[in-house]
């Protein structure tokens, strides 16, 4: 007996401030203006996406002492512009990344549970944590916290959230003038929580939303983070979009799930990926090959080799070879601000490895940079990455993706036209909405809201510690 | 009769559940069902739009509503819950085209690094639109929300206590326009040919130390479309006062009567000049709870109806008028001529007061030639008669 056709969740990811985006391009937009994100909005509705997605930075990035100039700068703020984007959109879900580390669990939950009743019930939360004082001197607190503790923060953030999105049972807002009765329940919202990191009590001010609570994703890769995501998350947002590796991964992390009391389909798995179209497959292996010199500059590759040189290589000729100097190693980085510089744990190692890569072919280091950066995911023609897709999809590589194009805004709108139907044909992808939230398309039950008893959130908020240690 | 000519008035109103009077909830027109849902706030904006209205605000808070001062109450027969003002703004900002949005953000426990960047985007969102009006909270129950200080005890709004609130409140503004001013507008050159997306010598650092805060910058979001989105203040006393004429473009004010109102503009108009802000316009505008009807004993009666669902007299900071929208312009003529250059008026049921304003108040000023018959600006700066500001940052 054969296994059922999975279905494919598909999201569009806003493009970043990276040198995935290709700004120079004649065809590239504003990554501020509304107009921007109404289209690109409206772009996956059209295509029936599951959900929009946003990525938030709180400090501009830095190297070399100075403000990172070569990639897109600037970014609204994430709540304000979904909210926005929830007026010009009916079904597509709304995603934000929002940082537990500079915000508080009050404020949050009712920027979240207001997004949620203003989108009538299509929020989600992408949890993230940092510690670095870097970011932190843009607020109050400044860089107050031990990097070993950054999920242990981001756990009982999230448990102190559900409380109080929890606070309120649903059935409260009675609202009978003849009774005079508003609230059936004088106590709707109460809570406390007494834990390490928040020490609060009262009234939560925000009655239920039409999700209960947004769909909660998680995005690290540590041990840590993977622990997070299979005790608390909906979704994770993943980097593996490779067969192998994602299937690894999808493994790993949802074997996970049974020591919580979790079925597998409880946690969705969505990689970001990159595409790239044409009318053959070698015409789209050479548009691809094109997009990746124009996101690799000659300045962007030295910025880039700086990263595991951690030092000045501005005088270097990015077509000529190789630094013969080390990196420096050392705890100040010359980049700051960019999760990124923290893959290469053995900057010697590498430096070795790109230089030995980089004679034996021949490259410069533009090349160099070129070639190890990340190739776009899905190359060919419309057939080919439909195929490749749904073929990722059903060796259960992942539950779905989460594309990010490389042109603001327009960047989907060819995926939306020419690969979604060919999806769609398979009987892979919807044709319509089935439902009207976000927890409808992803195939999640809506929470119960009684805290503790769900079983899907550990509100022990010793878990995250237990996980790190 | 005055022989000089009459200078425009500016009108906003005030939006908050179901009107100010609270039982306005159990009015037939308040829908009170619908509070939490984008649809009933897009339609009283879209109303407010329809009046020609230069904005709206819209209350907000960290706690609870309360009928008492500092404390949470029990009770259930009132509104209770609200949205976060920002996203409620945001919401309705592709929806409308000219009106201003104007949310409340409470200064004491968010972060100014975060609010200057939402009322960026809200600018963005509504191409020009968008203002903050900022408000403190001395509540020791608001403080256990962010169990991050404790607010002590007060009896009053007027000691030290709440003068610190404010201080901090005149960083956070401070921060906030700093922080709108971090880019420069040409910052963005998007140069190919360098390879450059910005210019980041037209990027600042805001260096902002303060008592309360540090706060590094740039921005992360680029100079907002306005420049500086207009910032506004509700004051009872001095030292709110002061902060409306050192910071504010709009300060809403509480006056009783003409010679109140002549007093509190002096005082505000003095501490301008004493703040060095004397050329700069900063308006004053003046609060009134409305209940309006075309039959003056209709409006007091309803009124009465209103107060025996509440069980006791409404009383308000601010005079609450009761009467037509032909006696309501009298007096907003009247207290014009004390000094104030517009008024925020807080319908009592939203449902009917209102369109009481834009159907019946609006008309009759216009008739009176002081009231606006079209949009003249697309930005709130522009209805208010502000210039777009020089970013403080720019090489002049």
């Amino acid at each position: 007996m054969s296994k059922p056709l999975k279905q494919i969740h598909l999201a569009a990811h806003f493009p970043g401030v990276n040198n995935t985006t290709v700004w120079s391009d004649p065809k590239a937009g504003s990554h501020i203006e509304f107009s921007s994100f109404a289209h690109f909005a409206r772009t996956a509705e059209r295509a029936k996406f599951d959900f929009l997605f946003l990525a938030e930075g709180l400090r501009l990035r830095e190297q070399g002492g100075a403000i990172y100039d070569l990639d897109v700068v600037g970014r609204p703020d994430t709540f304000t512009v979904l909210a926005a984007l929830a007026a010009v959109t009916d079904r597509l879900g709304l995603t934000g990344t929002i940082n537990s580390t500079f915000n508080e669990p009050y404020e949050v939950a009712r920027q979240f549970a207001s997004l949620d009743h203003l989108s009538g019930g299509r929020a989600a939360w992408n949890v993230v944590t940092s510690w670095d004082a870097f970011t932190g001197e843009n607020f109050r607190r400044g860089g107050f916290l031990p990097q070993d503790e950054r999920y242990s923060r981001a756990q009982e953030f999230l448990a102190t959230a559900t409380e109080l999105f929890d606070s309120w049972q649903g059935d409260e807002i009675v609202a009978d003038p003849a009774t005079g009765t508003f609230l059936g329940d004088a106590k709707a919202g109460a809570f406390v929580h007494e834990g390490h990191h928040f020490d609060i009590h009262g009234r939560f001010n925000v009655p239920r939303s039409p999700q209960g609570r947004p769909v909660i994703f998680q995005a690290g890769d540590s041990d840590e983070g993977r622990e997070f995501a299979a005790s608390s998350a909906d979704a994770i947002f993943s980097r593996y979009a490779q067969l192998e590796a994602g299937q690894a991964f999808y493994t790993d992390v949802k074997s996970r799930l049974a020591k919580y009391g979790r079925r597998s389909d409880q946690l969705l798995i969505l990689p970001a990926a990159s595409f790239v179209l044409g009318d053959t497959d070698a015409e789209a292996q050479e548009i691809a090959k094109d997009v990746r010199r124009r996101q690799v500059s000659g300045a962007t590759a030295l910025k880039h080799l700086e990263f595991v040189w951690n030092r000045d290589l501005s005088s270097y000729d990015p077509e000529g070879p190789l630094p013969d100097v080390d990196p420096v190693v050392g705890e100040q980085h010359i980049s700051r601000g960019r999760a990124q510089v923290r893959m290469y744990r053995d900057p010697l190692a590498v430096a070795r490895e790109w230089r030995e890569l980089a004679q034996a072919n021949n490259w410069s280091i533009r090349d160099l940079v070129i070639e190890t950066g990340n190739r776009q995911n899905f190359v060919g023609t419309p057939e080919t990455v439909a195929r490749t897709i749904d073929e990722y999809v059903q060796a259960d590589a992942s539950d779905g993706f989460i594309l990010v194009p490389h042109i603001t805004p327009t960047g989907l709108d060819e995926f939306a036209d020419k690969v979604v139907p060919l999806l769609q044909e398979k009987g892979v992808f919807r044709t319509e909405y089935e439902g009207t939230t976000l927890r409808d398309h992803l195939g999640l039950a809506l929470p119960d809201s009684r805290p503790r008893s769900s079983g899907g959130i550990p509100v022990d908020e010793t878990a995250g510690e237990r996980a790190a240690s | 009769m005055s022989s000089t000519p009459l200078s425009p008035l500016h009108l906003a109103v005030a939006l908050d559940g179901t009107g100010w009077h609270p039982a306005s909830w159990r009015e037939p027109v308040a829908r009170p069902q619908e509070l939490f849902t984008a649809g009933y706030w897009a339609d009283l904006v879209a109303e407010a739009e329809r009046g020609l209205l230069d904005f709206v605000t819209l209350e907000d808070g960290l706690g609870p509503q309360s009928s008492h001062l500092l404390d949470p109450d029990d009770r259930t027969d009132q509104v209770r819950g609200r949205l976060d003002a920002v996203l409620v703004a945001s919401r309705v900002a592709p929806l409308t085209r000219h009106i201003g949005l104007v949310p409340t953000a409470v200064t004491t426990h968010t972060e100014p690094f975060h609010i200057s960047k939402a009322i960026a985007t809200l600018d963005y969102v509504s191409t020009g639109r968008a203002g903050l009006r900022v408000q403190i909270t001395a509540r020791p129950s608001d403080a256990d929300h962010f169990g991050r200080r404790t607010i002590p005890r007060i009896d009053d709004y007027h000691g030290p206590v709440v003068t610190e609130l404010f201080d901090e409140a005149a960083d956070y503004v401070e921060v906030v326009r700093r922080l709108w001013d971090s880019w420069e507008d040409d910052a963005e050159i998007r140069d190919v040919a360098t390879g450059r997306f910005i210019d980041r010598d037209k990027l600042h650092y805001i260096d902002f130390e303060g008592r309360h805060f540090s706060v590094k910058g740039p921005s992360i979001t680029p100079r907002p479309p306005q420049g500086q989105p207009v910032v506004a203040a509700l004051a009872h006393a001095t030292v709110p006062y002061r902060l409306v004429a050192r910071a504010a473009d709009v300060g809403f004010v509480t006056p009783h009567d003409t010679d109140q109102a002549r007093a509190i503009v002096a005082e505000i108009r003095a501490e301008q000049q004493a703040a060095g802000r004397a050329a700069e316009p900063l308006h004053v505008f003046g609060d009134l709870v409305v209940l309006l009807d075309d039959d003056p004993a209709e409006a007091a009666a309803r009124r009465d109806r209103l107060d025996t669902l509440a069980g006791e007299a409404y009383t308000s900071d601010a005079r609450i008028f009761t009467g037509t929208p032909a006696q309501l312009a009298d007096l907003l003529q009247e207290l014009a001529q004390a000094g104030l250059t517009g008024f925020r008026l807080r319908p009592a049921v939203a449902g009917h007061d209102l369109p009481a304003i834009t159907r019946g108040l609006v008309p009759e000023l216009q008739r009176r030639g002081v009231f606006r018959h079209a949009y003249e600006a697309d930005t709130l700066r522009g209805l208010l008669g502000l210039s777009r500001p020089a970013n403080r940052y720019a090489a002049a």
